[in-house]
């Protein structure tokens, strides 16, 4: 293996570098806060000819997404990446896709939804969408970002698979960082990731009809096939991160990273950028003594159902750090975390901690707290299910 | 009938989950059922005065005549526009079940 | 190019479109033009449920039925991954319904024209939405009475003028559209020609006859189409090289009533309602008029 280059880069740049390494035949993208590095760095690799792609400015995300269907259709590997409006835009064509089994792969930067409006970051976006039947991961840094894109293909184009993944970055947290970023080589890329020879593409040999509507008499069946390709994905994703590891030297866990969960007794569940936060937090807490740990959740399509039921029998509280909110009841992650844990038929004490919404800071002190409040729980003491945390009153 | 697509009788559902397509496609230009149910008037070609024009082949929306104005009763829905366009009134619509 | 002599194949057979209506037309003479390596794409419309009613598959070359708005953006990209693949000989076509195209497909059609990829763009305009049973749509005619602009004792009907999507496109600096009829086959299909000759985005605009919706016996389709370009509702015209020629026009228009009363949507026009058309058609003709003299 060729060594790997390091650079300083934001998590756009390291997205774009990433897809740039996957030699794409078709991007179509559309410019939106803070997904824009993406889609300017990989129009200035194909206008200084270093990717040889089709760029396509499309006027909406909605067409980005058609763009890119239509393409993958035609047989061609294809990204586009959006952000919060922009996702929300394109949502019909996101149920098109995955339904129609089209291996695309998208950036998606965490940004809240208006209104009230606001550029800044919180997961609302892309989990309102987690039904859209995308396989979602999300990421803690821009290496990982870098190493999810490259990942994101080899899932998607599995012959078990064939479902368009979601990497998200959390909006300028992620996205506008700087960090030093190993980038691989091309060569390396190559072997890993092979070009893409679409299963479910046009072939004039045996014409189809494609994204035909199925009848109350087939759909369910269609509907099955999506569901087991879904749940496949899940060794999938084991499997392709245990390959990347031994092939670059960074490896994630898969469906999700436990972090000094070995004797745990109280735990926080978290998605995405503030799981870096959270294990300064532990490693701190742990040196005071107390057995707390940190389960850093990546995919939520597929879901880890499976690992939460048997975390109800490890630990004594958990609690799940959501930055996003279904109005009436709590965060969608906590609520399908809590379900899981059900499952195993011991109760344990959970706290949906709904935290960080467009933008705002989780600083140390907060996650601190969060684990206070699951000690006193795991002691027996009163919890609330849900609550929204660092409120002005 | 020559030239034309023809209904595929053998066409056989999925019978299980193996047998499925990938995603919600099939093959194109399958055709299981005609359309001749649908039929109250039929066309009935005068080969007399037919001179072989070809603008009831070009406008039929069906497609069911061919070049020597045979048409695909199996397909025909008895629309009348050939007859109607018909410049030498070589075809007449006639009602199903009666005589020419 | 005479349509008689196009090939004998039909790519488009056993659909389940109305008896006399001109989507068969359309489809039919079209695909004979593009031949089998054509990939078709159809949004929601009468034509996408007509051709695809599972298992039964009416286009025998690959298609594939998009969302609404999308279709231009669905065939754009397909040409950008064939351009990207180096392949050369494949035609990607959509034919979408005067709403997909006017109105939910509007913004899609205008930024994949921009892009600049090479794909045909056909819309056969029936003036309404009637695969959903008959609602208006910017291309509804003034006049006509819809079940959403129903004529009533406040109402005559579609109150607004049909949008003109050939300016729309000429607007765009397309390389190559035009307007046509499925009552002029052989203009039809030369349109289609260039269309598949062109180096880049092309748009069609097909006036299609709707026996259902516009309330005229199934027969009489075709007569229909004539009596619109005979009377002034609709010319044949096209636009390359930044150059509009007018191919037919009614110079000196016919009376609009006669075609008006042949169909169910204007019967219940009164002589000054019908005044107001002819005034808004005589406008439409003095801009055709322009064009031709040029």
């Amino acid at each position: 293996m060729s060594e790997q280059v390091k650079m300083f880069l934001n998590g756009d740049e390291a997205v774009a570098w990433a897809v740039r390494l996957c030699r794409p035949d078709v991007v179509s993208a559309y410019p939106i806060t803070p997904q824009t590095i993406v889609v300017e760095k990989i129009s200035e690799f194909v206008a200084d000819g270093l990717m040889k792609c089709q760029y396509m400015h499309v006027e909406s995300e909605h067409s980005a997404m058609a763009s890119a269907m239509g393409a993958s259709l035609a047989g061609a590997r294809t990204f586009t990446a959006t952000s919060s409006q922009g996702l929300a835009y394109m949502c019909e064509m996101l149920h098109y896709v995955s339904g129609s089994r089209f291996p695309i792969v998208m950036m998606n930067a965490n940004r809240t939804l208006a209104a009230p409006w606001n550029i800044f970051g919180d997961q609302r976006d892309s989990i309102s969408q987690r039904d859209s039947g995308w396989i979602q991961v999300y990421v803690e840094n821009g290496q990982e970002a870098l190493d999810m894109i490259i990942q994101a293909y080899r899932i998607a184009e599995h012959e078990k698979v064939y479902l368009p993944v979601m990497v998200n970055l959390d909006g300028f947290v992620n996205t506008h960082t700087y960090e030093m970023v190993e980038v691989p080589a091309q060569e390396d890329v190559d072997a890993f990731l092979p070009p893409f020879k679409s299963l479910n593409a046009v072939d004039f040999e045996h014409p189809k009809s494609y994204c035909i509507s199925a009848g109350t008499d087939w759909n369910m069946e269609f509907r099955q096939q999506q569901q087991q390709a879904t749940l496949d994905a899940e060794a999938v994703i084991q499997a392709v991160d245990k390959e990347y590891g031994a092939a670059f030297g960074r490896s994630y866990g898969g469906m999700l990273e436990e972090y000094r969960m070995e004797d745990a007794e109280v735990c926080l569940v978290a998605l995405g950028s503030v799981n870096g936060t959270i294990k300064e937090v532990v490693d701190s807490l742990r040196g005071e003594g107390k057995k707390v740990g940190l389960v850093k959740l990546r995919f939520i399509r597929p879901f880890p159902r499976d690992y939460f039921k048997a975390l109800a029998g490890r630990v004594k509280a958990v609690g799940i750090v959501s930055r996003d909110l279904s109005f009436g009841y709590e965060g969608a992650i906590g609520s399908e975390v809590k379900a899981a844990m059900q499952g195993a038929g011991t109760a344990v004490p959970a706290v949906n901690f709904v935290a960080g919404l467009a933008g705002r800071d989780i600083p140390r002190g907060t996650i601190a707290e969060m684990y206070q409040k699951l000690e006193r729980a795991a002691d027996g003491g009163a919890y609330q299910d849900m609550e929204m945390v660092d409120m002005r009153w | 009938m020559k030239g034309k697509p023809e209904i595929d009788h053998s066409f056989r559902r999925p019978v299980g989950a193996a047998e499925m397509p990938l995603g919600p496609c099939a093959d194109a230009g399958i055709l299981v059922e005609g359309n001749a149910g649908w039929r109250t008037m039929r066309p009935v070609v005068d080969r007399e005065k037919c001179v072989k024009c070809m603008i009831c082949w070009t406008l039929c929306p069906d497609g069911v005549i061919d070049r020597e104005v045979n048409i695909d009763m199996d397909f025909c829905k008895g629309c009348g526009l050939c007859a109607h366009e018909c410049p030498r009134k070589a075809i007449t619509m006639v009602k199903e079940g009666e005589e020419a | 190019m005479l349509a008689k002599d196009l090939t004998d194949k039909e790519y488009l057979y056993g659909h389940k479109a109305c008896p006399g209506c001109s989507l068969g037309i359309v489809g039919r003479l079209t695909m004979k033009v593009l031949g089998e390596k054509t990939v078709v794409c159809l949004p929601a419309s009468c034509m996408s449920t007509v051709t695809t009613q599972y298992p039964q598959m009416n286009y025998t070359t690959p298609s594939l039925t998009s969302s609404f708005p999308a279709s231009a953006a669905v065939i754009a990209g397909m040409a950008a991954a064939y351009k990207a693949m180096g392949v050369e000989d494949v035609n990607v076509v959509s034919f979408a319904g005067d709403g997909g195209t006017a109105d939910i497909g509007l913004q899609a059609l205008s930024g994949a024209v921009e892009q600049g990829q090479k794909f045909i763009y056909i819309c056969y305009d029936n003036e309404a939405y009637m695969n959903t049973g008959i609602q208006g749509s910017g291309l509804t005619p003034m006049g006509a009475t819809t079940t959403t602009t129903p004529a009533g004792a406040c109402s005559f009907g579609e109150t607004h003028v049909k949008k003109n999507m050939f300016e729309i496109m000429m607007a765009h600096r397309i390389p190559y559209c035009a307007t046509a009829s499925t009552s002029y086959p052989n203009d039809l299909v030369t349109k289609v020609e260039k269309a598949k000759n062109t180096n880049g985005p092309s748009f069609i605009h097909i006036m299609a006859p709707c026996p259902t919706g516009w309330g005229f016996a199934s027969e009489l389709t075709v007569e229909i189409g004539r009596m619109a370009v005979e009377c002034g509702m609709w010319s044949l015209m096209e636009y390359q090289d930044g150059k509009v020629t007018v191919n037919k026009f009614a110079d000196k228009p016919k009376d609009v009533t006669p075609y008006l009363k042949a169909q169910r949507r204007f019967s219940h026009l009164n002589e000054e309602q019908i005044a107001l058309i002819t005034a808004q058609r005589d406008k439409e003709l003095a801009i055709i008029r322009g064009w031709a003299k040029q």
